[in-house]
């Protein structure tokens, strides 16, 4: 069980870190949105899932808090990064900031 | 009448929210008699602004149950298979550095606001694509692919099969 939720975390770890090293290569705002927010997504969802089955493990009053409010943060954590992601990359492609090397913008082309 | 209607269920949907975050904390079985006051107080507050929007393109198809099993069975399946195999793709994007970036639009044919939001928060939580903008008229999707395997694409070759779930869980 332990080792489980440890390779939980580890996979959480590395994909989180994953996700920083991709804010260096990656050469403008949309595909550090990428790098950043999916990794770290990802990352999350298996550090929460760690989160959770201890809880449910541990049991009782406070097991079971634990692993409902971990798995609530993970519902809002789904709705909201999409969300905020969007909301990042259409205010950039608004401001005027282009997709550095694109192959194609019909975005551009609509506008 | 429907805007009452569209109000009492918003705070019917906040209440619920607030019992399972304070589940386990009172004397009167699982929650205490002043949880379940505050939470009451809470959920008439945010039903205010929030009622009338949520509901306001009749999106009240949302309520019947079979469609939330459906959900649940498309996140746990379908679509955390793709964000799997779509993050490793990533991951190795990042560390080899092999980018072809650009912003495609295509037409995934969904009228209704709450499985265009599906889709496009699908779209966005799946690595590799990020929606930019849908155009509120006629619903095409503008979005920003990492690695473009053709400039004019089908919905198919984007996010594979997200638009066929939106359309069976939304409308």
């Amino acid at each position: 069980m332990k080792v489980f939720l440890y390779l939980l975390l580890a996979i959480g770890a590395i994909f989180n870190g994953l996700g920083a090293f991709a804010l260096i290569r990656f050469p403008d705002v949309y595909t550090r949105i990428h790098g950043a927010t999916k990794c770290t997504t990802f990352g999350s969802i298996f550090s929460i899932l760690a989160v959770v089955i201890y809880g449910f493990v541990k049991g009782g009053g406070e097991g079971g808090t634990l692993a409902i409010h971990a798995l609530l943060a993970l519902f809002f954590l789904l709705i909201t990064n999409p969300t905020g992601s969007h909301a990042l990359a259409r205010g950039a492609h608004r401001a005027g900031v282009r997709p550095v090397g694109a192959v194609v913008d019909r975005l551009e082309e609509k506008e | 009448m429907r805007k009452w209607g569209a109000w009492a269920t918003s705070a019917v949907f906040i209440y619920i929210v607030y019992l399972i975050l304070t589940l386990w904390t009172g004397e009167l079985g699982l929650w205490s008699l002043g949880e379940l006051i505050t939470g009451a107080v809470i959920a008439l507050l945010g039903a205010i602004p929030l009622g009338n929007i949520v509901w306001k393109r009749g999106d009240v198809r949302l309520l019947q149950p079979h469609r939330w099993i459906l959900f649940l069975f498309y996140l746990i399946g379908p679509f955390f298979f793709s964000m799997a195999r779509a993050n490793i793709d990533v991951a190795y994007r990042v560390i080899t550095g092999r980018i072809k970036p650009g912003i495609v639009r295509f037409q995934p044919h969904l009228k209704t606001d709450f499985g265009r939001t599906l889709l496009a928060n699908s779209i966005t939580l799946t690595p590799g694509t990020l929606t930019v903008d849908v155009d509120d008229g006629t619903g095409e999707f503008y979005v920003h692919w990492i690695y473009v395997k053709n400039p004019e694409p089908r919905p198919e070759e984007v996010c594979g099969p997200f638009p066929t779930w939106a359309r069976r869980i939304a409308e």
